[in-house]
């Protein structure tokens, strides 16, 4: 015990011995630094932000106004524009193929995870850096070409891939069934190939820091909320990425070597199609399995931030701690036996069918006990409204919202008629979509005066919030209604049929409310880079949190602590303890200094602790005098 | 000069914007405003909660009693009963679900509102609630999932014998349909076999083919149960008759089906709904490219006796076109003649 503590204090001695001299391609660009590097996501992440939610005013405005002429914007569309000023249908698919894979992948997963696991791992946990930084620049790297790429087919002649986010084959791989399945299609895939190598190196990053780098007492039971989320998402994102890989090669197989993996009796174009047994079938299933935990892989992040920021601003230790946690391994478990359920009526054995219907609606249980754990929480709280809480309790909302239409999709018998009708568009964009987006936002807010060192407009902060709150429900709530009516998604006009030819007026509506919805995020843009440089100078806690990394420095360089890595000696939700002189107890306080506050059980540890701090300071004495 | 117009008034707007936030911001600092923990923002989101939940609640109860014709179908199927019942379970259920949570959701941001001499209640955790609030909504669950997988399995189950099969094939971007005959049994296709006179790539050399015939519209009788064989011949489609709650995905290489019993008649529809021009309809719900919003076909619901004069009056393929049996064994050539 005695050795290893001596050479951890050598290390960290060498560490604030020599400083760091960054020039601006090591500080900015290939920095190796997690805070840096949890910056460039997310500075990429909200550029793909604008661009995703840009193609989705771009196919709200077919959806809502249809008869509009659209020439002004073929200064940008060019051809896709035709000669009476619509938009090209095929090019409508490739607008929502590209809104579903921007935000779910580039956004909500390296946006979300990739910033604040890089950012928050570290500080929270007490290390100096991610276990390798290099491997995290190269995550970020590898993201970027990934981004670039993907960039690039949004302006090829023949379109981006338009087969759906969820590219099934035989469309996605047949250049003659669609235009975007060509070089769009291949961009599509060699992109993915480098995001999903960017994601399994953060993950097996964030795993191996989460595990090996955590400072002295902080055990796995004083872990904040947060850490937990992204460790767990870390977990599920390198068990199903590899999948995705699987899929995506034998697509490639199948496209460029005349393979028939996914291929069979295919007669297209006037001639058949050498291909027999493959089965589209199997592209789903492999698919999904990556597809359904992807929806934990951009939730749980959410929840583990709504998780910190709740608490801190209810000024009340977050309800049932270890409920959380084994809400949120539940879900881990589950998040990968459900993958069926998307594929009811895929023509895949109806037995299958039940098999998931059951364990689906499982996965709803710590689901809801989150949702009541959260209300629990804010329950006889003392409520500040930060931003950052609005998003939260926003957050809250919308997954409960669209986790309860989860339970009409999980029932397969239900599940028949509101498949792939725009009940599934309400559903997922509630509950994935814009929960992890609330999630995504109220983590800048909070985070912001760490990142940066100074504090975001409060008051831009609550308009921006309440703009973006009512929009999204006055965007996605009348879908549930088009959705029972039967509207099918990816329809570029619902004008052929009877059963569909209505609701232009909420149609209408709808995309009204997008637009001013995504107008509003530019009050957050504003308030974002303007603060950057010239918001008001944060103080070194100002939301009088409990958790490691308000105990750096305001802006904490390399190595994020200038001396000895703080010890942890409690959980990090003391918030309003009674007995105690203020409403938060930081986790850096020993036991032994706060003995009016501490519960009977935490009044034994306190002997303990004592023992184990006389032998640190024994240590140093004698570390000192061998200088 | 229009542009340039809008481009003055837009830039005008943006600079009284900015005057407004530089003044509101030095005001806060002067006011001393931004050192307090909570200011009187705090007051004003947590009233706006409230109006928040008053406004959509009625917004929601309003639209969805006023709407209530429009979005909810009619439904012509035996199964689309059953399952329309559960729709409204789950419906109810989760309805009331979602109300008590909003509810305390956007009560408790007004009423634990920050207040400076009030501590928070230390109130970390309790077992029997966790235990209780996975409990309930389990067996909440589990009751659901039951009664849902008994629909499921009755819905699934194999179709019964004297279902009348009907062929519908997906391609890029209509149905083409191919009733079963006399027999009542599809001929044998292969893919390879398709041509523009063969669009289901039908192998004629197989009896059972020989009566197969095509039509526009699927023409099914009310009150029989229909076994609808699925298949597509380039990439996904998917059958959606949402009248008859019914949705099946067409796959390339992969037949399948889904059998149904239609309740009421087109006629009947039709007067019921008060609209002549009603028509029971086919979508494709799978992304299939450009033409996937047009993929339509009509399903024309008949009285029995109706069903089986239309049947008698058909044409099959060969006779259609005798072509088709050009190079078939002589002894079938004579027995698709003789139809």
């Amino acid at each position: 015990m005695a050795t290893a503590s001596v050479a951890t204090h050598d290390t960290a001695h060498d560490h604030h011995d020599h400083e760091h001299h960054d020039n601006f391609v090591t500080k900015y660009i290939f920095s190796t630094d997690h805070k840096m590097i949890g910056k460039q996501f997310l500075v990429t992440g909200i550029f793909w932000a604008i661009i995703g939610g840009f193609l989705s005013i771009l196919f709200r405005l077919q959806l809502g106004f249809p008869e509009m002429n659209l020439e002004f914007l073929r200064p940008l569309l060019g051809g896709w524009i035709d000669e009476s000023g619509a938009l090209d249908p095929t090019f409508y698919l490739a607008l929502v193929t590209m809104h579903g894979t921007i935000m779910v992948f580039f956004v909500l997963t390296a946006g979300l995870s990739g910033t604040f696991s890089n950012f928050l791992i570290p500080l929270q946990i007490g290390a100096r850096d991610m276990a390798s930084g290099f491997m995290n620049m190269l995550s970020y790297w590898f993201f970027f070409m990934s981004s670039v790429i993907m960039f690039i087919s949004l302006f090829i002649k023949t379109g981006p891939a338009g087969g759906g986010w969820v590219v099934y084959p035989p469309l996605s791989a047949l250049e003659q069934a669609i235009p975007g399945s060509g070089l769009g299609m291949t961009l599509w895939l060699i992109a993915m190939t480098f995001f999903i190598a960017s994601s399994l190196l953060g993950g097996i990053n964030y795993i191996t820091t989460v595990i090996n780098l955590r400072t002295k007492g902080m055990s796995f039971s004083r872990l904040p909320l947060t850490i937990w989320a992204f460790f767990l998402t870390a977990v599920i994102g390198l068990l199903s990425f590899p999948v995705l890989f699987a899929a995506a090669l034998l697509l490639v197989f199948d496209r460029s070597f005349g393979t028939s993996f996914y291929l069979s009796d295919i007669y297209i174009g006037g001639e058949a199609l050498p291909n027999t047994g493959g089965s589209p079938v199997l592209y789903q299933h492999l698919f999904w399995f990556l597809g359904h935990p992807e929806v934990y892989i951009v939730l749980l992040p959410a929840l583990g931030i709504t998780s910190e920021v709740i608490a801190t601003n209810s000024r009340k230790p977050i309800f049932g701690y270890k409920a959380m946690i084994i809400s949120m391994l539940g879900i881990t478990i589950l998040s990968f036996i459900v993958w069926a359920h998307h594929m009811f009526v895929s023509g895949m054995n109806p037995f299958l069918g039940s098999i998931f219907m059951f364990l689906t609606l499982i996965i709803a249980v710590p689901s809801a006990v989150k949702v009541f754990n959260y209300l629990t929480t804010l329950w006889r709280g003392n409520l500040i409204f930060t931003p950052a809480m609005l998003f939260s309790i926003g957050l809250v909302s919308f997954f409960i919202s669209g986790g309860l239409t989860g339970i009409f999709l999980g029932n397969s018998a239900i599940d028949i008629q509101l498949h792939d009708t725009y009940f599934v568009v309400a559903h997922f964009h509630l509950v994935m979509g814009s929960a992890s987006f609330f999630g995504l936002l109220a983590g800048v807010y909070h985070w912001f005066p760490k990142m940066f060192g100074r504090m975001m407009d409060a008051r831009l902060g609550y308009i921006h919030f309440w703009l973006t709150f009512v929009g999204v429900y006055m965007v996605f709530f009348p879908m549930h209604y088009i959705g029972i009516a039967g509207f099918p998604r990816r329809y570029y006009s619902w004008t052929n049929f009877e059963f569909t030819n209505m609701y232009t007026d909420l149609n209408m509506f709808v995309s009204v409310a997008a637009i001013i919805t995504f107008s509003a995020q530019f009050i957050f843009l504003f308030n974002f880079f303007y603060s950057m440089y010239r918001g008001r100078k944060a103080t070194l806690n100002p939301w009088r949190s409990n958790t490691l990394e308000w105990t750096t420095p305001i802006n904490p360089g390399h190595g994020n602590w200038p001396g000895e890595i703080p010890t942890v000696y409690r959980w990090p939700y003391d918030y309003s303890k009674p007995g105690a002189p203020e409403d938060f107890i930081p986790q850096t306080v020993p036991l032994s200094a706060t003995p009016e506050s501490n519960l009977p059980h935490e009044q034994e540890q306190v002997k303990l602790e004592m023992e184990i701090m006389k032998e640190e300071s024994e240590v140093l004495v004698a570390n000192e005098s061998k200088h | 000069m229009y542009g340039f117009l809008i481009a003055v008034g837009v830039l005008l707007l943006l600079s009284i914007i900015w005057m407004v936030y530089r003044i509101q911001t030095l005001v806060s600092v002067v006011k001393g405003s931004d050192k307090k923990i909570a200011t009187g923002s705090n007051k004003v989101n947590a009233i706006l909660f409230v109006l928040f939940l008053l406004g959509t609640g009625i917004l929601m109860f309003w639209y969805s009693i006023k709407e209530f014709d429009n979005y909810q179908l009619p439904v012509a199927s035996e199964h689309g009963v059953l399952t329309d019942q559960l729709f409204w379970i789950t419906m109810a259920v989760t309805g009331v679900v979602f109300l008590i949570t909003h509810v305390l959701l956007f009560i408790f941001p007004y009423k634990y509102q920050y207040k400076e001499d009030r501590k928070a209640t230390f109130y970390p955790d309790n077992n029997k609630l966790e235990i209780i609030w996975t409990v309930v909504p389990g067996v909440v669950l589990a009751g659901l999932v039951i009664s849902g997988w008994m629909a499921w399995s009755d819905i699934t189950a194999p179709a019964p014998e004297k279902a009348h099969v009907i062929e519908i094939m997906g391609y890029q971007f209509a149905w083409d349909v191919r009733y079963a005959g006399k027999d009542n049994v599809l001929g044998d296709y292969d893919y390879r076999l398709t041509s523009a006179q063969n669009s289901h790539g039908v192998d004629f050399s197989d009896k059972n083919a020989i009566d197969d015939f095509p039509s526009p519209v699927v023409v099914i009788p009310k009150g029989e149960p229909v076994l609808f064989k699925i298949r597509a011949r380039d990439v996904l489609h998917s059958v959606f008759a949402p009248h008859m709650r019914l949705k099946m995905d067409a796959v390339p290489g992969m037949p399948t089906r889904f059998w149904f019993v239609p309740t009421k008649t087109t006629a009947e529809m039709r007067e019921e709904l008060g609209n002549p021009e009603f028509n029971y309809e086919i979508a494709c719900t799978e992304i299939c490219g450009r033409g996937h919003n047009g993929m339509r076909k009509v399903i024309e619901v008949v009285e029995p006796a109706a069903y089986q004069k239309w049947l008698s009056e058909q044409k099959s393929f060969i006779q259609n076109n005798p072509a088709l049996a050009k190079g078939l064994e002589s002894d079938v050539k004579e027995l698709a003649e003789i139809q």
